[in-house]
């Protein structure tokens, strides 16, 4: 028999353009956010309105798009756009991948709550999820 | 929000309080049931189809399909897609939903992707709820995806109106197909990538199967007729062949259980409501367990106990029982 924990999951949509095959760290990403007991929902995209109505429909805490090839500032803002309009505007929204440094003013403008560019570890994206998520 | 509230918001369509309510649902939460509850008079409308099969035979890919050609026909629909729970962490990648990317833009299909949690069987504690979630928010359709099975998990045939058990060429001989289990409950059969070598052999061994089981006028041990004859359907979801087919076997069963004033119908439903009673009766028996031993330290240092051969299990659990006041 189940030992009786928590039922309570981390729920994280973890998305990438279709357009981009860079997708080995996200896939580490979702394998180290497997270990550590978050729900990880894996997608890809065409268009980021995609993104959002997965991002409803599954009601996840946390939304995790990854950019390897630009056009994350755009993104990032229709994005949030998008989720002001179906009334999910309250789920975080971390971004990762090649975020240049000068782009992080402006995905922090957009508020997206997390962003973890080159050289950022694993451990750090679930460490600021767990953080947050429940606090 | 009261749960009048959400039950109103989620019958006028509100999307996120229907998906708010299934998050509820997948977490126990106690409210959730009073939603529920007042959700049942709108259920009861959606058909209800199971896909179930081996991991890798192509579930996700023939839901994508089934649902491309549903929303052809302008039928509404509803996804539940269960993949495994980590046993060690007990978290999940769920993967389903990559596959049915291109209706992600479609406001008339509603995916949810589930994680067992430690449930056997084939689904989760919560698809029950989640599916009268998606029947009472008006889908027409609702297609419920096992995670991947092996030959024992028939959850599944107790909740959905239709059962499709799909397989592929190369599986198994004929000896595995006249076993017991998941390929009793199957009311059609599928043998998805036909593109692939012993397509036709596969599909042989399952009919040869089904001739023993199924016969119009009832076979030599029970002589009942049959009021439905599973069909083995060869389709490869990719190019789409088989397709057409596989619909009008959806089609053909709904015919066949809603035909006569809807006995067979009416069985199935009867059967799958005394299923969920005795499920519930058995969560909830388990709750109270866990509650009134003050979760689970007690068990671990009786397990030691039995582990080091001090007393034996059955004694174990009957004084866990009666300290726990069930027995």
């Amino acid at each position: 028999m189940e030992k009786q924990v928590s039922p309570k999951r981390i729920k994280v949509l973890l998305s990438k353009s279709r357009m981009d095959v860079h997708d080995r760290g996200v896939r580490y990403l979702a394998r180290c956010m497997l270990e550590s007991g978050m729900e990880v929902i894996l997608s890809r995209h065409g268009l980021i309105d995609e993104v959002a109505n997965a991002a409803l429909q599954e009601d996840v805490d946390v939304i995790g798009i990854s950019f390897s090839v630009g056009g994350h500032v755009a993104a990032s803002e229709r994005l949030r756009k998008l989720m002001q309009e179906k009334g999910i505007g309250d789920k975080l929204v971390i971004v990762g991948g090649i975020i240049p440094d000068d782009d992080i003013p402006a995905l922090k403008k957009l508020d997206i709550d997390g962003i973890f560019g080159a050289g950022s570890s694993a451990a750090e994206a679930i460490e600021f999820i767990n953080a947050r998520v429940n606090a | 929000m009261t749960p009048e509230e959400i039950a109103q918001r989620i019958v006028s369509g509100e999307l996120p309080a229907a998906a708010r309510l299934m998050r509820a649902i997948d977490d126990v939460q106690p409210e959730a049931v009073d939603a529920l509850k007042l959700l049942f008079p709108h259920t009861g409308r959606a058909r209800v189809i199971g896909i179930t099969g081996s991991p890798g035979v192509g579930k996700s890919t023939l839901t994508d399909a089934v649902v491309t050609r549903l929303r052809k026909k302008k039928l509404t629909v509803g996804v539940v897609a269960v993949d495994p729970t980590s046993p060690f962490s007990g978290g999940a990648i769920l993967g389903d939903r990559i596959r049915m990317q291109r209706h992600a833009n479609d406001d008339d299909v509603f995916i949810r992707s589930l994680a067992t949690r430690g449930h056997f069987g084939g689904l989760t504690c919560s698809t029950r709820g989640v599916v009268a979630v998606m029947d009472a928010m008006g889908k027409d359709v609702i297609l419920v995806e096992t995670v991947g099975v092996g030959q024992d998990e028939v959850d599944i045939a107790r909740m959905a109106d239709t059962t499709i058990i799909v397989t592929v060429p190369g599986m198994g001989d004929d000896v595995q197909a006249i076993k017991a289990g998941i390929l009793e409950v199957g009311d059609i059969f599928v043998v998805n990538k036909m593109d692939r070598d012993g397509a036709g052999i596969t599909a042989g061994h399952l009919k040869a199967m089904l001739s023993l089981t199924f016969h119009p006028h009832g076979t030599e041990c029970d002589q009942v007729a049959q009021p439905w004859y599973p069909p083995v359907v060869s389709c490869c979801s990719l190019d789409g062949r088989g397709m057409d087919e596989l619909l009008q076997a959806m089609d053909d069963h709904y015919e066949a259980l809603t035909v006569d004033g809807g006995k067979l119908l009416t069985k199935r439903r009867i059967e799958r409501a005394e299923k969920e009673i005795l499920d519930l009766f058995q969560l909830r028996i388990n709750q109270m367990f866990f509650a009134r031993l003050g979760n689970g330290g007690r068990i671990e240092a009786v397990a030691k106990d039995v582990a080091s051969m001090r007393i034996d299990p059955y004694t174990a659990c009957e004084e866990l029982m009666k300290s726990a006041k069930i027995i």
